[in-house]
């Protein structure tokens, strides 16, 4: 006993199967840790009494042997899922207080399968942001701190910021997040933790407030593989609810994982070598290769010409959908509402998304807006669905080639609350290596593969063909195995 | 055929161009995008989904049924079929559209190019005019403002939110408004045919916004305006003809017609204006990225083709065929209700010449007269081929059956059993006939004198006189042959 919020997904799932402890004590043990970690400002609202009734439910159903796949396992639910009768509110003012009458899919599915709900984890406000600062709701503080006693407060990365650090900190073995170009991937590499976001389709986005449609995907987040691999194959699956959802059945990850590679190509793409981004990232780099040959892949060269295109291609078709998608947060139906004094309906309109909205969120607005406008929708719109389509042709090219790809996740380690937020494209180079898989609809995914000179965490970055999930979570097993990576960020809070 | 149609101005005649938008209510038990009903006239915000309401995270579903009747309609118009379409979003604010856009079709529509052919004068197949579509598209109705519930507030009724709806773009192919109002009837014919809109203007379930520009004949086609949902035909010609003169009047003035969006008020007769083109929105239509586009197969195009009904022009050749007059086939095959109501009276066995004129002449007048439309006919259609039939073989006569008809209206009778009952049956009995002859004869022997001195008119009375001494019961051909017997 004890300890039982550093343990997996698996193994609180085996040892509570096996009898070591009760689902109650795993809820308990969880609500704890999350009342204890509030200074770290991870959770927009907390659901104990939701985790302790799933528990108590697991642990009945351990009585008559009628156990589910999450059976006993309490999950953080990113605040961009809807969620029955609690707050959902997208890190956002505007949405202050809006408790939906219906339940996401994606969380829908994984409650059905047993697992309980912790609360609602902090955002950058509707997924915008790489840092978790946007969010009304504050800033999350990562759980992880230099090495150099400056305790300076560091991001957990974003938008899934809330999510990374509710893991990285024991405040839940896993939970949902979502990625529209980086969303999952840069925050569980900032923290230490393990993420995928599986092929565009994979899970429905129903009850998932919309960021940018055409790209927004629900994934998990964990400590390691396996225990994303559990918690995709319970998130993911067709829903009729969703027109861009995939007709097909969900594999077996868990059961399907190996970290034998032989026969394998791992792709490595020339131009993800990229001016200004530390040595050690290469370094990094460099040694995943090594690890994934040591599993008996084989290394090869490939290109992605179009790669230097991805981050503006993606900065023009995200804020676009964006633009549109936010246009019903208009103070007619829910939500906030500002009605100036003798004002019409255009003055409620502009004083409630004055006052609802933030900075970022109105930036991309007005970006997106501008970018669709009569005589420059040609000139951006058009001219970025063009480079998305070649950046796709790009990786189908690729994958001829390879099996799957490695690059670094992010071209830095966490930085520091405050550092990025004056300059929005310096945020957004965050994504540069993650924003291209997003834009071709490709799983893709961060696994942890060292510690950077100051004690932070580096993540290593694996993109597989459509649909080959299993592929890239077996090539981050790999990567888990070699790697050793046993770090955690030492408990301050 | 060529308009004539002519604005007289003070520099000559002016030549008016008119293109309709229309929208059609898709008959669907669901609305476009998401399960929820769509009856008319419900309570305000029942007939709202979660989807209609633009609830946070809900994504809209094609109803395939609002598809396959769009589909419908194309083929129906003899259009192009678009296999590929795709649904775009129209960005902008308004209290009635929950989205904040309107998922309609700009790029790719669902149909193509298409055309329906309208008859000027309907006794003449020279007038025939063939109007062109450019296309049909698919698209969400919006909701509706109720300014009348309270002194400071408008509520939002979002029950015909999300509705589906056909836009049906004619080119600017008309040149009179009464070819604009046959193109509307026409229209509307041909969706109540096809069972893909109720056509009700005036529960809005049709709508037209009209375009009108004006030029001298032969010049380049003048700037035009658009005026919104005008709801019923006789709206759409009242438009054409104040916007034309307006048109005129301003020109010849001196002035330019701006290219703006007009409402009309049927109150007062007149069109203003609504917003100008300096105000007009940047919808910035862009794919909509919640749907993937439209793909349709084969084997959808042919169900949906398999369950056309007969159309209109072709009931109409048809009816000609069997020997009934322009005019009748045109009556007949006008309303969809008409038609099927006179197939059944075919399919019963009438003969169609005589049935098309009863239908026009008796049935019709008498609906008048009772205020009823023909589905709630006090008489049936096989009850009217009974009757009918009567008349045909020689059991009654022509005005025993107008007597008939009015007995089988009060009492929901057959015909047979009201001429047994009444015994109303038509004799040829020629020695009753004679005697009646006889006595007529005798009784007006100055007449007889008359006739024989060259009056042939004067036969037509004692056929009269005749008939009437028979109470009408008389067979004609035998009252007319036994006659012609003892005066010629």
């Amino acid at each position: 006993m004890g300890e039982l919020n550093i343990k997996t997904i698996a193994q609180l799932r085996d040892g509570f199967r096996a009898g070591e402890f009760s689902a109650r004590e795993i809820a308990e043990e969880f609500n704890a840790a999350v009342e204890a970690g509030r200074a770290l400002n991870v959770y927009t609202v907390e659901t104990p009494e939701n985790a302790l009734a799933a528990a108590d439910a697991a642990d009945q159903a351990r009585q008559s042997s009628d156990l589910k796949p999450l059976s006993g396992i309490p999950l953080g639910i990113k605040d961009l899922f809807a969620t029955e009768g609690v707050d959902s509110t997208s890190g956002s003012n505007i949405l202050k207080g809006f408790k939906p009458p219906y339940e996401s899919t994606v969380s829908g599915k994984l409650k059905a399968a047993g697992a309980g709900m912790l609360g609602k984890l902090n955002m950058d406000e509707f997924a915008m942001g790489s840092s978790n600062e946007t969010s009304a709701y504050g800033p999350v503080i990562s759980p992880w701190k230099r090495n150099d006693g400056s305790n300076a407060a560091l991001t957990p990365g974003g938008s899934s910021g809330g999510s990374s650090a509710a893991v990285a900190a024991g405040m839940a073995p896993g939970v949902t997040g979502t990625d529209t170009g980086g969303s999952i991937r840069q925050p569980a590499a900032f923290t230490g933790i393990t993420g995928i976001k599986p092929t565009y389709g994979r899970c429905s986005r129903w009850g998932i407030v919309a960021f940018a449609s055409s790209l927004d995907q629900a994934g998990p987040m964990a400590r390691d593989v396996r225990d994303c691999a559990i918690l995709l194959e319970n998130m993911c699956g067709f829903d009729p609810k969703d027109a861009t959802s995939l007709d097909l059945p969900v594999p077996q990850w868990e059961a399907g994982l190996s970290s034998d590679l032989k026969g394998k190509k791992v792709g490595i793409p020339v131009e993800y070598r990229i001016d200004g981004v530390p040595e050690e990232i290469d370094a990094l780099w460099d040694k995943g290769v090594e690890w994934l040959r040591d599993a008996g892949a084989e290394p090869v060269k490939i290109s992605l010409p179009h790669t230097k295109y991805a981050l503006p291609t993606y900065y023009i078709i995200a804020p676009a959908e964006a633009s549109s998608n936010l246009a019903r947060y208009d103070g007619v139906r829910y939500g906030l509402r500002e009605s100036p004094e003798g004002g019409n309906l255009d003055a409620m309109y502009a004083a409630t998304r004055s006052a609802g909205f933030g900075a970022e969120v109105k930036r991309r607005i007005m970006i997106g807006t501008y970018v669709l406008s009569a005589g420059f929708y040609d000139a951006y719109f058009t001219k970025a669905q063009k480079v998305r389509t070649l950046i796709k042709r790009d990786f189908a090219q690729a994958f001829g080639e390879c099996d799957f790809i490695l690059t670094p996740t992010a071209p830095s380690a966490a930085f520091g609350l405050n550092e990025k937020m004056s300059d929005p494209l310096a945020m957004y180079l965050n994504d540069v290596f993650a924003v291209p898989a997003s834009l071709a609809g490709l799983p893709a995914m961060s696994v942890p593969g060292g510690l950077d000179s100051q004690g932070l965490p580096l993540g290593l970055h694996l993109i597989g063909r459509e649909l080959d999930e299993q592929g890239i979570l077996n090539a981050a097993l790999a990567i888990e195995e070699r790697a050793g990576f046993t770090h955690r960020a030492e408990k301050w809070w | 055929m060529v308009s004539d149609y002519r604005i007289q101005g003070a520099t000559g005649d002016w030549e008016v161009v008119i293109g309709l938008e229309v929208h059609a209510q898709v008959v669907s038990n669901a609305k476009l995008f998401s399960g929820a009903a769509t009856a008319f006239g419900a309570e305000p915000n029942t007939q709202v989904s979660l989807v209609d309401a633009a609830m946070p995270g809900m994504l809209p579903v094609p109803n395939r049924e609002c598809i396959r009747q769009a589909v419908r309609t194309g083929m129906a118009i003899d259009a192009q079929i678009n296999k590929w379409s795709r649904f775009d979003r129209k960005n902008y604010f308004y209290a009635d559209l929950p989205q904040g856009y309107q998922i309609s079709q700009l790029y790719h529509p669902l149909v193509g190019e298409g055309q329906i052919t309208v008859l000027l004068d309907e006794k003449d197949e020279a007038s025939a005019k063939t109007i062109g579509i450019e296309r049909i598209h698919v698209e969400q109705d919006a909701g509706k403002l109720m300014h009348d519930q309270h002194p400071t507030m408008s509520y939002v009724d979002l029950n015909r939110s999300g509705v589906a709806l056909m836009e049906i773009v004619s080119k600017p192919d008309m040149r009179s408004p009464a070819e604009a109002g046959a193109y509307l009837r026409k229209l509307r014919a041909i969706l109540r045919y096809v069972g893909s809109c109720d056509g009700n203007m005036e529960e809005g379930s049709m709508r037209a916004d009209v375009n009108v520009s004006v030029r001298k004949p032969g010049e380049e086609f003048g700037t035009r305006t658009e005026t919104k949902n005008v709801n019923s035909v006789r709206f759409v010609m009242a438009v054409i003809e104040h916007e034309a003169r307006r048109q005129v009047d301003l020109i010849e003035e001196g002035g330019q017609v701006a290219q703006e969006t007009r409402l009309y008020d049927p109150d007062k007769n007149v069109t203003r204006t609504l917003r100008s083109k300096e105000d007009a929105h940047d919808y910035r239509y862009f794919p909509d990225p919640d749907l993937l586009p439209l793909e349709l197969e084969d084997s959808f195009l042919e169900e949906c083709r398999a369950s056309l009904p007969e159309l209109p022009d072709a009931k109409r050749k048809r009816f000609e065929a069997l020997g009934i007059t322009a005019y009748n086939a045109s009556v007949l095959t006008a309303e969809v209700e008409t038609a099927r109501w006179f197939d059944s009276l075919l399919d019963a066995g009438a003969e169609p010449k005589q049935a098309a004129n009863w239908v026009v002449a008796e049935l019709f007048g008498a609906l008048n007269r009772l205020g009823k439309s023909i589905e709630d006919s006090p008489v049936s259609a096989t009850h009217a081929a009974e009757l009918l039939g009567l008349v045909a073989d020689g059991t009654i006569s022509g005005s025993i059956a107008k007597t008939v008809f009015e007995k089988m209206i009060e009492s929901g009778d057959g015909a047979s059993a009201i001429v047994e009952r009444e015994g109303l049956k038509q004799t040829s009995d020629t020695g009753a006939i004679d005697a009646e002859i006889d006595k007529i004869l005798a009784a007006n022997a100055d007449k007889v004198a008359e006739y024989k001195g060259g009056k042939q008119q004067l036969f037509g009375f004692f056929v009269g006189q005749t008939m009437k001494a028979m109470q009408g019961k008389a067979n004609p051909g035998v009252v007319n042959e036994r006659l012609r017997a003892k005066l010629d």
